[in-house]
């Protein structure tokens, strides 16, 4: 739609936020936003991703490095003067002003004129199914419907970037899935870069185009929801997105793998023999078989009915937990044998760089991720 | 129950009736009499004459401006407290001076003051001539101010506090100056805390008398002042009175203007 060329919307260039030498929150975050796609910043409170947010919205300064809008540098843009908007976490409406004047806010504040502010804010407000509550205070108004406010309030202005700090969590469970629902769908007719910000796995992985997950002030591992579930980077990572089976293991050699004393095909390689290495194996890869035909031998522990699946935690004969996604049923206190398919089985190494896990992910790519 | 509250009311109500309502009847009554005890509206007529009416403006405009440099002094103060880390201990030491005696807060600035106070003195250092800063309109306004500023600022630190900080980054983003965020949210929230502080300086004012002795020199004649100099001076109680009525109305009125219906107090 513009043509700004190969710039991207928003760059993150060696950017470091510390408030004193003690409480480091960003270390040496890079990275680089195309337009009009939807990403979001995933990961545990105290990670550092509403800071990364908040730099962006420019109501925090980095310490070090630098940000740049299309290729503009903005470390001592205000906020007030950026292309961006913010969907806020409570959504911090005016209390004192009702729906109309909250959305018409920002165009108020530029001055626009009072029949160009009506038609703007009547399209934004229909644009999130609010036509006929400009009238309506804020205090009248119900958490999903606040929400709405919120998203049209920040849209009414026509920002380039749209951010949305963990704007879901404050809804019950139902409303939240369908506002996911709504704001892929609303980013979508937009083409906004929309930023989001959450600790709910599942949200992320539902609405991103690209996931950036955070740990510590780092950047864990970027991609795709796809690339992430299926390929995470590290133990920390494959943790915090969906269940997983984490056990330590042996690279014997490439797409040889050796865990719970036994020798197993795999599709990784581009280790060094013998490198100890953490294997994940997703629940719902797990195959309830037969003891004698099992691959794991593994004894049945609790059985819970999770309405798609069973939910079974079983325990192997080396005391090693494994978590089953099943469609069938198991008997509690059973032993039970476990199949799994050589793709199944996702090996990382400890301490790798992801330009390293990328580069190796691409020789010894074992499917279509690798692109 | 229902007769344990009423029961409970039992005191509260006599308390009103005894010295609030008893009171102001008194006043009323005392007002429709003249020096030699009878019934007459004199009191009234006289009240509406220039004189009476120039001391009711004074009265106001001095009122006035002791709650706008008292309203300007505590906001900016009050703002900074909320940003301060040791609020609470800030705030106490602010609200301090309050305890001590009116009086001897007034007696200690007529020292200050004074053709040989401090300040005198160091302007001498500067080679200025001493002057006379007490009994003028400054020194009067200067110590009221004082005076009211802690009551000011304590209803304003409280909503300020109240508030909500993303309401601020909210503004900001969509693209409010520091100005325009004050004047379009701040402030606006902030107001019932600003109605509260404008009663608790406002009415006060317009009634003060002793100050205005002590600190004006009696050149400031204020409502205040003509209610205590009708009663112990003239000895006219009436018209004492008169002016006592005139200044409960008032009061009441300030009262309706600056009353926060949501809250739910007293006022209609």
């Amino acid at each position: 739609m513009k043509t700004m060329g190969q710039q991207p919307i928003i760059r993150f260039d060696n950017v470091s936020k510390s408030y004193d030498s003690d409480t480091v929150v960003l270390k040496n975050i890079q990275f680089s936003l195309e337009r009009g796609k939807f990403y979001t910043l995933l990961g545990p409170s105290g990670c550092g991703k509403t800071t990364i947010l908040r730099i962006i919205a420019g109501f925090e300064k980095p310490t070090s490095g630098d940000v740049l809008f299309d290729g503009k540098r903005m470390n001592d843009v205000p906020a007030n003067e950026r292309q961006v908007n913010t969907v806020f976490q409570n959504y911090a409406l005016f209390p004192h002003l009702n729906v109309f004047e909250n959305v018409a806010f920002g165009l108020r504040v530029k001055k626009r004129r009072e029949a160009e502010i009506r038609e703007r804010v009547s399209e934004a407000l229909r644009f999130v199914n609010l036509s006929g509550y400009e009238k309506r205070q804020i205090s009248e108004m119900s958490g999903g419907q606040l929400q709405r406010v919120a998203i049209a309030r920040a849209i009414v202005n026509d920002p380039d970037i749209i951010l949305l700090d963990e704007p879901l969590s404050a809804l019950d469970l139902k409303l939240r899935t369908e506002m996911q629902y709504e704001l892929r769908e609303l980013q979508q007719r937009l083409g906004k870069t929309f930023v989001f910000v959450t600790h709910d796995q599942e949200e992320a992985l539902a609405m991103s185009d690209e996931i950036f997950v955070l740990d510590d002030g780092m950047i864990q591992q970027s991609g795709t929801p796809v690339d992430i579930y299926d390929e995470p980077i590290n133990r920390f990572v494959a943790d915090f997105i969906g269940e997983s089976n984490i056990v330590e293991g042996t690279m014997i050699e490439d797409y040889k793998v050796k865990f719970n004393g036994k020798v197993f095909d795999c599709v990784d390689g581009g280790m060094k023999p013998n490198e100890k290495v953490d294997i994940v194996i997703r629940p719902e890869d797990l195959e309830i078989t037969a003891v004698d035909k099992g691959k794991l031998v593994v004894t049945v522990g609790t059985q819970l009915f999770r309405g798609v699946h069973y939910e079974l935690s079983t325990t192997d004969r080396d005391g090693n937990e494994w978590l089953v996604h099943s469609l069938k049923k198991a008997e509690v206190g059973m032993e039970i044998g476990l199949d799994f398919e050589p793709e199944a089985i996702h090996v990382m190494r400890l301490n790798e760089t992801e330009e390293e896990f990328d580069k190796r992910l691409e020789a010894y790519g074992d499917d279509e991720h690798a692109d | 129950m229902q007769t344990r509250t009423r029961g409970s009311l039992i005191p509260y109500s006599l308390w009103i009736a005894v010295f609030v309502v008893a009171p102001i009847v008194l006043v009323i009554y005392y007002s429709l009499l003249d020096l030699n005890g009878n019934f007459t509206l004199d009191n009234y007529k006289n009240f509406f004459s220039s004189s009476y009416l120039t001391m009711t403006l004074t009265s106001f405009w001095y009122a006035f401006l002791i709650t706008l440099f008292t309203l300007l002094f505590a906001y900016p103060t009050a703002y900074l407290l909320t940003k301060t880390k040791h609020k609470q201990l800030w705030l106490i030491l602010i609200i301090v001076p309050s305890w001590i005696n009116l009086l001897l807060k007034t007696y200690a600035f007529i020292g200050i003051f004074g053709l040989y106070g401090p300040i005198n003195a160091f302007l001498e250092v500067f080679g200025f001539e001493p002057t006379q800063i007490l009994f003028t309109d400054f020194s009067f306004i200067f110590v009221a101010v004082y005076i009211f500023i802690p009551f000011m600022i304590l209803p304003i630190f409280n909503a300020l506090d109240k508030m909500d900080r993303s309401l601020v980054y909210a503004a900001r983003d969509l693209g409010a100056s520091s100005w325009t965020t004050f004047r379009r949210v701040i402030f606006p929230l902030t107001i019932d805390g600003v109605k509260s502080g404008i009663q608790v300086t406002f009415i006060p004012a317009l009634s003060l008398f002793m100050i205005t002795r002590l600190i004006a020199g009696n050149k400031v004649i204020t409502l205040g002042t003509a209610i205590e100099q009708q009663f112990l001076v003239a000895q006219n109680w009436g018209m004492g009175s008169t002016i006592a009525v005139f200044l409960i109305l008032i009061m009441v009125i300030s009262m309706l203007f600056t009353g926060n219906r949501t809250r739910g107090g007293r006022v209609r």
